[in-house]
């Protein structure tokens, strides 16, 4: 038992040397979709000569409280995965201190926030749109609908499931999507419509995926009986990859009309213990060799112009052509109530 | 959590009370203070300064402690509700849980059948494991598509009675061992003598049974209304958004909405409600130290007569095969989905995706950090033990007993987020440490260290003690001589518990585990949050694994447990 707990013990010293090596391991927080390949995170390692920890820390609005909470005292040098919805909580509560990332002058101008103060650099995007079960509607004859106003429609009565929009990042985004396009004044009606057409809400995503939606793996063993969903554009290539064996082409697919686009930020912690590290490491984040590893591993887009994703990616979850934005100081101001009036309105 | 051998063992064999002699009071007195001094530190400082940290900073602003936000989150509709529905919750779970469960107590205590003791440690399973396989599981069960689906159309999931019934499968094995443990050991010639005397079968079994067993299932009741009142887990997977326990809305407050200060007061106010069941626990175990006459288990299991018996028999069987067993299966069902083994082989690649390791070596990982998590336990809750029993314990030492099971009531996002804001700082920077993840599951293995030891500890005859004080042996040589040859086996059962739960410990390691080191609840967790079928698969393939490991641990515990020297 000894032996264990030593082995135990010095597996982890290594990244434990903040104290006196510290200067050479860089530490990255992120919540726990945060994934990259060996070797290109090997690659920077070398070039770099910093050795990269990375601590996570559980869901997108879990790590954002977290690193909140120990902004004094960080636990790492680099934050990653705040998004637009919630960038304002992390701006507001004094988080990242300023720093331009080399090649923040190539991302696309769409993505790029807090211009002038560079607090944050766009990472990653993605889009949060209506999945559809394709053998579902191919059975019945049916249409999948392509726009929010679809949803509403009778035919697909009792057919969407989406999630809790005060729990789940997804749920928030759907959401966020309808208030953008309807408005202050519409958004809540639409809900209305949305929830006499039967549209069920679980808690988070994986429930809504894995067990309701039809769809997809999880969910047809499940049983799930809701061919739409509320998940990202990049699922129906996720069905592909970890399929085995792979089919020719995807079993689900997107509602290009339905979607709201998410933005994903990492920063320079304000009391960073290596900053030098975290620069060298934002930089990393915004080279292409990281842009374009992220797709298979997070899912994402990247937002450097220039950068190749990869075929199946792009062949079975394109990005939306005219998703749903929303300015996140609007987000800012209006997200807590929009979401007490959404759960008093449809949960209730 | 062998609450059944516990509790009650100690009753049989009252200790003689002895007269304490001035002069030793003191050196008692020191020697209770060394002996509580480690477990008092140890909760000290990763129990009550991170609680009272984040409590503080939801409550304190400014410097100024905000004490008038307790009313007004009270006053909320929307607060009240969630504790109207989460006491009623509780109760209707405790109740359910009993009437299905006393009888398989009774079954388990009186009645010898074949492959009982593998039984016993399969309806113990589901106590030990993570939430997030239970619920996965139970939905296969009672949600759409789910055998009761397919049998008979009948769909529970987001329904209340799929949290109660998950509460049942969850706590059955509490009131099992707690009841039929007691009940194993209670001598049925008494009940017998009481019938030759002419009572009827129902009076003889009011009179004479009942009021024995009552403290148990007292003790039973409160400590799954302990686990049901702080549920987590199943009502937020199998309740949906419409369901509020505290727990689940202290969680939302903290991670989700950043309303500290509402979390705060939730916390305080669920605390204010573990802290009365505890101490309603506490009484209803003193209580039970009214002399029982007890006699060894062995002798009062039988062989069922008549059709009644039998049919008893099978009615508990079925029960537990519907409840417990088919959601397990289930799972094991779906982990074999894919041809030869494809999602167990699976865990051992490397795909750069969910993991930066493979799957497999979560296995590794769970196992270290529960050995390390049941040193730590063992130690700190053996300790505690010991100062617990000492017959010059007062009433500050019997409180400190009610003390150490507070974590159990404590929600795991409160204390994990408390270890964050509170071991910020060298020398206690412990928060990329890999110790903090056993240290947290520790929190929650203590108390079923303490409550399997105590019983046995009080039960050792202070007699001897004194004599071999009396021949001239050192307190250290007192206890590795008089009480360690006698609880060895109940400390073996106690690492034993105490490594379950820590393997099962879902709620604290998922704040503090490393991606690097996920432990098995926590990759099980990850690869469920990704779509996928071979994700899908692994994490039924996991959950399995994490299973049959619980099971052998549990299994190996009953054979100790049955295998009698006589100490008890």
């Amino acid at each position: 038992m000894v032996g264990t707990l030593a082995a135990c013990g010095s597996s982890s010293d290594d990244g434990d040397g903040s104290g006196s090596g510290g200067s050479k391991t860089v530490t990255l927080v992120s919540h726990d979709s945060w994934a990259v390949s060996k070797d290109v995170i090997a690659a920077f390692e070398k070039n770099s000569g910093y050795k990269v920890k990375v601590l996570e820390d559980g869901d997108a609005g879990q790590a954002v409280n977290k690193a909140i909470l120990t902004k004094d005292n960080p636990q790492g040098d680099v934050f990653f995965g705040v998004d637009n919805t919630l960038l304002s909580r992390a701006l507001d509560n004094g988080l990242f201190q300023p720093y331009e990332a080399k090649g923040s002058d190539l991302v696309l101008p769409e993505y790029r926030a807090d211009r002038d103060k560079h607090r944050v650099t766009p990472v990653d995007t993605g889009d949060i749109c209506v999945n559809y079960d394709k053998a579902y509607f191919g059975e019945h004859g049916l249409t999948p609908p392509k726009t929010l106003d679809d949803l509403v429609k009778p035919e697909y009565k009792d057919l969407l499931v989406t999630e809790n929009a005060g729990s789940s990042s997804p749920g928030l985004g759907f959401l966020l999507g309808t208030a953008a396009k309807y408005g202050d004044g519409g958004w809540e009606g639409y809900w209305k419509k949305l929830k006499s057409n039967g549209v069920k809400v679980v808690d988070s995503w994986e429930q809504a995926y894995n067990e309701e939606f039809s769809g997809s793996a999880g969910g047809k063993k499940a049983k799930g009986d809701r061919p739409l969903v509320v998940s990202y554009a990049s699922s129906p290539p996720v069905e592909v990859v970890y399929a085995d064996p792979q089919p020719d082409s995807a079993p689900t697919g997107v509602a290009d009309g339905t979607c709201f686009r998410q933005v994903e930020y990492a920063g320079l912690l304000s009391n960073a213990k290596n900053p030098e590290g975290g620069k060298a490491l934002l930089d990393f984040m915004l080279s292409k060799s990281f842009q374009e590893d992220m797709p298979l591993n997070m899912f994402v887009y990247p937002v450097l112009k220039g950068a190749q994703v990869p075929e199946v990616f792009s062949k079975f979850g394109p990005q939306a052509k005219d998703p749903q934005t929303l300015d996140p100081a609007k987000i800012a101001d209006n997200r807590d109530q929009w979401v007490k009036s959404w759960t008093s309105l449809v949960l209730k | 959590m062998d609450l059944a051998r516990t509790e009650v063992s100690h009753e049989g064999t009252q200790p003689v009370k002895q007269a304490v002699r001035p002069a030793r009071t003191a050196r008692g007195s020191a020697a209770r203070l060394g002996l509580m001094a480690v477990p008092v530190a140890f909760f000290a400082l990763f129990f009550a300064y991170p609680v009272a940290a984040i409590v503080a900073r939801g409550l304190k602003i400014d410097g100024a402690w905000q004490l008038g936000r307790i009313g007004d989150v009270l006053a909320q509709s929307d607060v009240r509700h969630v504790l109207w529905f989460t006491t009623w919750q509780a109760l209707a779970s405790t109740g359910l849980t009993l009437l299905v469960a006393l009888p398989g107590a009774y079954v388990f205590a009186r009645f010898d059948f074949p492959g009982k003791q593998v039984l016993r440690a399969v309806v113990t399973v589901p106590f030990v494991l993570p939430t997030v396989v239970v619920g996965t599981a139970f939905l296969a069960l009672v949600g759409r598509g789910g055998l009761f689906d397919e049998l008979w159309g009948l769909r529970l999931d987001t329904t209340v009675w799929a949290i109660l019934l998950a509460h049942v499968f969850f706590n059955y094995a509490v009131v099992v061992r707690t009841v039929g443990g007691l009940w194993s050991q209670l001598d049925p010639r008494q009940e017998e003598a009481a019938r030759m005397l002419g009572a009827s079968r129902t009076r003889a079994w009011r009179q004479v049974t009942l009021p024995a067993l009552a403290p148990a299932v007292a003790a039973a009741a409160l400590m799954v209304f302990l686990f049901t009142f702080t549920s987590f887990g199943v009502v937020q997977i199998l309740g949906g958004p419409t369901f509020s326990t505290l727990e689940v809305e202290i969680y939302r407050q903290t991670s989700q909405v950043f309303d500290l200060s509402t979390a705060a007061v939730l916390t305080l106010v669920q605390f204010a409600a573990v802290v009365a069941v505890l101490a309603v626990h506490a009484w209803t175990v003193r209580r039970r130290e009214t002399a029982l006459r007890l006699v060894d288990a062995a002798t009062t299991a039988r062989r069922p007569r008549g059709a009644g018996q039998w049919a008893l028999l099978a009615g508990v069987l079925g029960v537990i095969a519907v409840l417990l067993v088919l959601p397990l299966a289930v799972l094991v069902q779906r982990s074999l989905g894919a041809p030869g083994f494809g999602y167990y082989r699976a865990l051992t690649r490397e795909d750069g995706g969910a993991f930066l390791v493979p799957p497999i070596e979560a296995i590794g990982n769970s196992l270290q950090y529960a050995v390390a998590a049941t040193a730590i336990a063992v130690l700190i809750g053996a300790l505690a033990a010991t100062a617990l029993t000492r017959r010059d314990a007062g009433r500050f030492v019997r409180g400190f007993d009610a003390l150490l099971m507070l974590p159990l009531g404590v929600s795991a996002v409160t204390v994990g987020f408390g270890f964050l804001i509170a071991l910020d700082e060298p020398p206690l920077d412990l928060r990329s440490s890999w110790i903090l993840v056993p240290l947290a599951q520790a929190l929650v293995g203590v108390p079923f260290v303490v409550r399997t030891m105590l019983p046995v500890l009080r039960a050792v005859d202070g007699r001897l003690r004194e004599a071999a004080a009396v021949l001239g042996a050192s307190p250290w040589r007192v206890w590795r001589e008089v009480d360690l040859p006698m609880v060895r086996r109940a400390l073996l059962v106690a690492a034993g518990f105490a490594f379950a739960v820590s393997l099962g410990e879902f709620g604290a390691t998922v704040f503090i585990a490393r991606p690097d080191n996920p432990t098995l609840p926590v990759a099980v967790a990850r690869l469920l949050g990704r779509p996928g079928d071979m994700n899908y698969g692994q994490a039924m393939a996991l959950s399995t694994i994490l299973m049959l490991v619980c099971a052998v641990a549990l299994v190996v515990l009953e054979r100790l447990r049955t295998d009698r020297s006589g100490e008890f």
